[in-house]
C-alpha cells in the first residue's frame, strides 16, 4: 500500500467532501459530491477492492450524481444558491470528529499494518454471492424494486 | 478518423469528401487541428467558468480512460484490471455527468436542453448495453477481457472460428450492443443530442475553438473504444479467423476488426435518417431490454444444452420466439408500425 | 509510510463528520441527502478497511456489507429525491426550515 497515494488520496477526497457540504451553489457543491465518491473509490481501490471500488463509480456517480443534479433542476425557484448556513451543525460535526479520533487513538489494537491478503477476485464475489449470500441478494432486488415503483409513484402528476 | 468518415459519407454520397490538402485530402485534419486551434475561445458572460472548462475535459478523459483494457494483441492489454468490463461501464457512465455539465455551464436553454436530452437518451441505452454483455460474461466466468478473448481461441470443425458471435444469442447480443453503442457515442441515427438542424449543436453549442474540437475527439475515441470492447467480446479479440491465416499477428487482426466495425459506424451515419427522442425511448425499453433478457435465457439454454449442435439450435429457437413475440406485442400498439399519412382535404 | 488502520479510520471519522456536518447545518433539502450519502460511504469505507487489515484467510464479509449498503443507500437516495420533488411541487419551496406544519 503505497503512502505518498494514500495522502494525496485522503486530502483529494476530504477537500471535495468539505467543499460538497459547505459550498453555497448549489451545481459547484453537487459536482464535488462526486469528486469525492471517485477518491472513495481510490480508497477501495487501494485496499484491494476494486469490485466495490468500480461499483461505487458506477453506481454514485454514474447514477445517483445525476438524479441529484436534476432535481436541483427540476426544484430551482429560489435563486439557485443556498442561503443560510447553520453553526450549531459544525460545532455538533466537529465534536463528533474529535469522539471518534479520540476513541481510535486510545485502541492500541488498531495500530496494525495490512497483513499480505490474496487479491480478491471478483470471482469470489460472485461465489459468495450466489451461495452464502443469495437471500440478502434476493431482498435487495425486491428493495430496488420497491424503491423504483415508490419513486415513480411519488413523482406522477396528481389526476385532477 | 475524421477524413476517412469524411470521405466515404461524400462517396456514399456521390460526391467526393475533402481532396485538396494533401494527396486524397489526407491531411485534412491536420487543417482542421490548426483552424480549431487558432480559433478564439469565446467564453459566455455569465456562464460558470470552472464547470464549463472542465467539461470537455472530463469527457475527454473518460473516453480515454475506457480504451485501457482492451486487448490490442496477444499479451497487449494496458491495464489489466479483474474487473476489466465493469470498469469500462462505469467510465464510460461519468461521461454522462461531463454532458451535463456541459449543458448546464454554458447558461443557454438550449445547451441545457440539448444536455437532457442527452443523458435521457444515454440512460436509457447504458441498460441494454450492460444487460447484452451478461451473456458473454456469464459462458465466460469473467469480468477479465483476457479471459474472455482466450474463451474464444479454437475453431470447431478446424473451419469456424469460436467467436461468440457465431451462435445465436452472441449475433442478437452483438447487434444488439452495437446498437446500444451508437447511442452511447450520440451518433446518427441517434445523434438527437447533436441537433445540427435542431437545436444548434445541443450542449456543445457555446463552446468554440479547441474545447469544440475535444468534444469531437471524445465521441471519436468513445467510438473507437465501444468497437474495441465489441470486438474483444463478441469477434474474438485478436484472434484471426482461420487457421490458415494465423501468421499475421495479433493486433492486425484486432484493428482488422475494428475498422470494419469503424466502417459500418459511418456507413449507417450515411444511410439512416435521425429518429425522434420518443423513438429512441420507446425501442430501448420496449423492444432493446426485452431482446437483451432473452440472450441472457438464450445464452443459458446453449449452455446447458450442451454447446454444440444442440444448445445451437435451442438457443436460436428461444431468441426468435421472443423477437416473434416482440414485434406481434409491440406493432399491435401501433408504436412501430407503418406509418398512417393523413392528408389535408 | 505505509498506512495504518488507525489513519484508515481516521479519514472515514473524517468523512462522516462532514456527511453530519452537511445534514446539520445546510438548509436544502438536496444537501441534506447529500450528507447521507456521505456518511454511508464513511461507514463502508470502515467495513471494507476492517476486512482488509483483518486475518488473512477470511470470506469477504466486508466486501458483501459493504455492496450490498450500496445498493442499499442508492435506492434510498433515489426515493429521497422523489420524495424532495414531491414535496416541492406542493409547498413550493425545498427550505426545510419552511417545511413546519403538519397540514398539506
Amino acid at each position: 500500500m503505497n503512502g505518498a497515494a494514500f495522502v494525496i488520496i485522503a486530502i483529494c477526497t476530504l477537500a471535495a467532501a468539505l467543499a460538497a457540504a459547505t459550498l453555497p451553489n448549489l451545481m459547484h457543491a453537487a459536482l464535488s459530491f462526486a469528486v469525492a465518491f471517485v477518491g472513495i473509490a481510490a480508497f477501495f481501490f487501494l485496499l484491494g477492492a476494486e469490485f466495490v471500488g468500480l461499483a461505487l463509480v458506477f453506481i454514485y456517480v454514474g447514477a445517483v450524481a445525476v438524479l441529484i443534479v436534476f432535481t436541483i433542476l427540476l426544484t430551482r425557484r429560489d435563486a439557485g444558491k443556498d442561503h443560510g448556513f447553520n453553526w450549531g451543525g459544525a460545532i455538533v460535526a466537529l465534536a463528533v470528529f474529535g469522539g471518534l479520533t479520540w476513541a481510535i487513538l486510545k485502541t492500541q489494537s488498531l495500530a496494525m499494518l495490512a497483513p499480505h491478503m490474496a487479491t480478491l477476485t471478483v470471482k469470489r464475489i460472485g461465489t459468495a454471492l450466489m451461495t452464502t449470500y443469495v437471500w440478502p441478494l434476493q431482498c435487495v432486488g425486491l428493495l430496488l424494486t420497491a424503491a423504483l415503483i415508490g419513486a415513480l409513484i411519488l413523482v406522477l402528476e396528481e389526476k385532477r | 478518423m475524421s477524413v476517412l468518415e469524411r470521405k466515404i459519407l461524400a462517396r456514399m454520397q456521390n460526391r467526393y469528401g475533402p481532396n485538396r490538402v494533401g494527396p486524397f485530402g489526407l491531411f485534412q485534419p491536420i487543417a482542421d487541428g490548426i483552424k480549431m486551434l487558432i480559433k478564439e475561445d469565446i467564453v459566455p458572460a455569465r456562464a460558470d467558468k470552472i464547470v464549463h472548462f472542465l467539461a470537455p475535459v472530463l469527457i475527454a478523459a473518460a473516453a480515454i480512460l475506457a480504451l485501457g483494457i482492451i486487448p490490442y494483441g496477444r499479451n497487449m492489454t494496458p491495464f489489466t484490471i479483474d474487473g476489466g468490463v465493469l470498469f469500462f461501464f462505469a467510465v464510460g457512465s461519468t461521461t454522462e455527468l461531463a454532458v451535463f455539465m456541459a449543458g448546464w455551464g454554458s447558461n443557454n436553454k438550449f445547451s441545457m436542453l440539448g444536455a437532457m436530452r442527452a443523458i435521457a437518451q444515454m440512460i436509457s441505452y447504458e441498460l441494454p448495453l450492460i444487460i447484452t454483455v451478461l451473456p458473454v460474461v456469464m459462458v465466460v466466468s469473467s469480468l477479465t477481457p483476457d479471459r474472455i478473448v482466450a474463451a474464444q481461441a479454437g475453431y470447431t470443425f478446424g473451419l469456424v472460428p469460436r467467436w461468440f458471435v457465431f451462435t445465436p444469442w452472441g449475433a442478437a447480443a452483438f447487434v444488439l450492443f452495437f446498437v446500444s453503442g451508437l447511442v452511447e457515442s450520440n451518433r446518427t441515427p441517434f445523434d438527437v443530442p447533436e441537433g445540427e438542424s435542431e437545436i444548434v449543436a445541443g450542449h456543445m453549442t457555446e463552446y468554440s475553438g479547441f474545447k469544440y474540437a475535444t468534444f469531437f475527439l471524445a465521441e471519436y475515441i468513445g467510438m473507437f473504444a465501444i468497437s474495441g470492447l465489441s470486438v474483444t467480446l463478441f469477434l474474438g479479440g485478436w484472434h484471426a479467423p482461420g487457421r490458415a491465416v494465423d501468421f499475421l499477428p495479433s493486433y492486425v487482426w484486432f484493428f482488422t476488426k475494428l475498422s470494419a466495425l469503424l466502417f459500418v459506424y459511418i456507413w449507417v451515419r450515411g444511410t439512416l435518417p435521425r429518429t425522434r427522442i420518443d423513438q429512441i425511448m420507446n425501442f430501448a425499453w420496449k423492444f432493446m431490454l426485452p431482446m437483451a433478457f432473452a440472450c441472457i435465457i438464450a445464452a443459458a439454454v446453449w449452455h446447458y444444452a450442451g454447446r454444440g449442435l444442440r444448445g445451437w439450435l435451442w438457443s436460436l429457437l428461444v431468441i426468435t420466439t421472443v423477437y416473434t413475440m416482440l414485434s406481434v406485442v409491440l406493432d399491435m400498439g401501433r408504436k412501430f408500425a407503418p406509418r398512417v399519412y393523413r392528408f389535408a382535404e | 509510510m505505509t498506512p495504518t488502520l488507525q489513519v484508515f479510520l481516521i479519514v472515514s471519522a473524517a468523512m462522516f463528520s462532514i456527511g453530519l456536518l452537511a445534514a446539520l447545518s445546510r438548509r436544502h433539502a438536496i444537501f441534506i441527502l447529500i450528507g447521507i450519502e456521505m456518511m454511508l460511504a464513511a461507514a463502508n469505507l470502515n467495513f471494507i478497511a476492517f476486512w482488509r487489515f483483518g486475518p488473512q484467510h477470511q470470506p469477504p464479509i466486508g466486501v458483501m456489507i459493504a455492496l450490498f449498503s450500496i445498493a442499499i443507500a442508492a435506492a434510498e437516495a433515489a426515493v429521497g429525491l422523489a420524495m424532495v420533488i414531491a414535496v416541492y411541487r406542493h409547498y413550493h419551496t425545498t427550505n426545510v426550515d419552511q417545511l413546519d406544519q403538519l397540514r398539506g
